[in-house]
């Protein structure tokens, strides 16, 4: 391994890039618009049911299901049943994108019809102040449609069901677009060099480049890790790109931490090598972009890009958590937003690993010659 | 070390296609080798192993006493290769490519002096995207000398450039020779192989049909002197009964085979004593081109001039 090769080649790739302007306009000004596109789209609140995070522990009573069934006819909520432990219930919420959650307490069914107070705990974000007086309307209003139905059957005045004040969302309030910021770094680290990669793969191969590459001192490994600094490079401008657009433009909150790093370094390292590695295999540049596209888009959508995982469904879930950006994103969601060491150093071992086989693999496989 | 490039048996095979059919010759040091062949002869497949981009099926080669495979790494930073059509980054211009393969290599060629070498100076800060055919085959050239090699292989460096380029390259060519390089020059050129190259071969179907020097090779496959007169046809008819010469007639023209040049006198006092009127004459010896033709048959490119039969 020589650094100087590297080097002189890391200048080929940075002097070929910063001179087409085209690669440079998507490069740099692509995360702005998917930021702006995005957090235009879903941080506006505007409209529509709020989906309301509801943990019943009062296990289905007819009493619990009857309110709930009540507070879903209202169509200011979607009610979505969640199963999270209760002392890290507001943690979940954020961690999963919920704006609002609802707590029924055990015994709930008893109390109703005992006539005993009973606190219904509601979570909201005031960061989304609509969403969150829209879910305290709906749950308060149906709280008292049962009280006074109450009244009316016992002859007693006091409420039975209380919605005290609610509480706030995780130990710091965050927005869609809070979450979507490391989401889009996550797009951008899996796109940029999967496409990019494939495609050199096969054109180098079909113009000869990697022919006249292999008569000189240049490795396989030693190109490969000039690719990979490079895409390192870009992947920190936009980071920082998107980080600033989605401040300046939504008020995004962020935590921008040396923790971050591990991942904008990992994630373009294992994809380069995978690009590389998919282009390999492809003999033509047309199947070489049929096999990058396989790869890239299911990871693409179900590694909790655009939406937090734990809203898909069961079987989807499954399947983001074997796809690598997903490790990437969910390291990068708790260094950003949660301050979750421990969880993100295991995200970044994953992808680590993963980097280092895939890059083992694509040396192994990628051809500068002729076999045949 | 006699040999720069030792070929013994070599062969090449594709399914049940054998692409180069066990052939052998050699290259001395400080020598020009040209090889020639027809599109499909085997040329470039042979090129690619001694330059260690092809594996051979069968047979030894050695460059610089190495095999081209197996030591490709070692070997690479003692050869300098232009592929045919050579590629570059598009947007890296001449000077940088030098600094760019002089790093890999570990050599600090002067970028000015090198593409003064090539004829490219005029065009060193000039993106590649930008550079013509020619031009673009002159950085090949120049980067394939970054490394000051002891063996260049130029696979048809000068096919697609104008006169002017082609000879500029030739010059190079001669000028790496007098350094004592060796030099193993594939061309579609006859012209520039019997100008440049000490020894020729020459390849078809797989296999070497010629080979020596260019004087050997024609004087081993060339047919004699001819005259060739413009003249009617009936001048061929009297020439063969009167002096029992073989004349015949080609495109128009009576050629007449000369056993000596001595004999041309007595024919020309032969042709002005018969009255048959008649143009002019010339004299014509077989070159490489025309032995070339003979043996494998025109090039994909033309090799015979129109109205100068051969």
């Amino acid at each position: 391994m020589n650094g100087t090769r590297i080097f002189a080649d890391f200048k080929v790739v940075v002097r070929s890039y910063l001179r087409n302007p085209v690669a440079l306009f998507f490069s740099l000004i692509f995360p702005i618009i998917l930021i702006a596109l995005f957090g235009t789209i879903f941080s506006g609140g505007g409209g529509g049911a709020v989906s309301l995070a509801v943990e019943n522990l009062d296990h289905n009573s007819p009493a619990s299901v009857a309110y709930l069934s009540a507070l879903n006819n209202t169509t200011l909520v979607q009610v979505t049943m969640v199963d999270y432990p209760v002392s890290s219930f507001s943690a979940q919420l954020g961690d999963n994108g919920y704006s609002v959650g609802l707590i029924i307490p055990a015994g709930f069914q008893a109390d109703l019809a005992n006539r005993t107070p009973v606190n219904l705990t509601l979570f909201t974000n005031p960061e989304s102040p609509a969403a969150a007086g829209q879910a305290e309307g709906a749950v308060t209003g149906i709280a008292n449609y049962f009280n006074l139905r109450a009244v009316c059957t016992g002859g007693s005045c006091a409420p039975v069901i209380q919605v005290p004040a609610p509480l706030n969302i995780g130990s710091q309030v965050y927005t869609y677009i809070d979450y979507l910021i490391p989401g889009l770094i996550g797009f951008s680290i899996l796109t940029s060099p999967m496409f990019s990669m494939v495609d050199i793969a096969s054109s180098y191969r079909k113009d000869g480049i990697f022919r006249e590459l292999s008569l000189t001192p240049l490795t396989k490994a030693e190109w490969l890790l000039s690719r990979i600094s490079w895409y390192v490079l870009l992947t920190f401008v936009t980071a920082g790109i998107m980080i600033g657009a989605g401040a300046g433009l939504f008020g995004a909150r962020v935590e921008i931490t040396l923790g971050l790093i591990p991942f904008l370094i990992v994630g373009p390292f294992l994809f380069v090598s995978l690009g590389m590695l998919a282009g390999t295999v492809a003999k033509t540049p047309e199947s070489a972009a049929l096999i990058g596209n396989i790869i890239t888009f299911p990871m693409m959508f179900l590694s909790g890009t655009f939406f937090a995982v734990s809203m898909f469904p069961a079987g989807l879930q499954v399947v983001a958590h074997v796809l690598p950006l997903y490790y990437v994103i969910d390291g990068m969601d708790q260094v950003m937003l949660f301050s979750n060491t421990t969880r993100a150093l295991g995200d970044v071992g994953v992808v680590a690993i993963l980097a280092v086989i895939v890059f083992a693999l694509a040396v192994r496989f990628f051809q500068w010659r002729d076999v045949q | 070390m006699a040999h720069a490039i030792e070929v013994r048996g070599l062969a090449k095979r594709y399914a049940s296609f054998w692409a180069v059919d066990h052939i052998d010759f050699s290259v001395d040091v400080g020598t020009v080798y040209a090889f020639l062949g027809p599109n499909g002869a085997g040329k470039t497949t042979t090129t690619e192993i001694l330059e260690g981009l092809r594996r051979s099926t069968e047979g030894e080669v050695r460059v610089l006493d190495l095999d081209p495979w197996t030591d490709g790494y070692a070997l690479h930073k003692r050869v300098g290769v232009i592929p045919q059509d050579f590629r570059f980054f598009d947007k890296i211009t001449p000077k940088e490519g030098v600094e760019y393969y002089g790093r890999l290599f570990g050599t600090r060629p002067d970028p000015k002096a090198l593409l003064e070498r090539v004829d490219l100076v005029d065009k060193m800060n000039s993106r590649f995207d930008t550079l013509s055919g020619g031009q673009k085959q002159k950085l090949g050239l120049a980067l394939a000398l970054t490394n000051n090699p002891e063996v260049c292989f130029l696979d048809e460096p000068t096919t697609g450039l104008d006169p002017q380029a082609r000879r500029s390259i030739w010059e190079v060519i001669r000028k790496l020779k007098r350094e004592g390089r060796t030099v193993f020059l594939t061309t579609h050129y006859l012209e520039e192989a019997e100008l440049l190259a000490d020894q020729v071969g020459i390849i078809h179907h797989g296999k070497i049909i010629a080979a020596g020097s260019p004087d050997e090779i024609i004087r081993a496959h060339g047919r004699s002197e001819r005259l060739i007169f413009t003249a009617p046809a009936t001048l061929a008819e009297h020439l063969s009964r009167t002096l029992g010469v073989a004349a015949e007639v080609v495109d128009g023209h009576v050629v007449v085979s000369l056993d000596s040049i001595r004999d041309s006198v007595r024919i020309l006092n032969a042709v002005e004593a018969s009255g048959i009127p008649w143009d002019g004459f010339v004299t014509r010896s077989d070159n490489l081109e025309d032995v070339f033709v003979r043996l494998v048959g025109p090039m994909d490119d033309g090799a015979l001039k129109p109205g100068v039969p051969a």
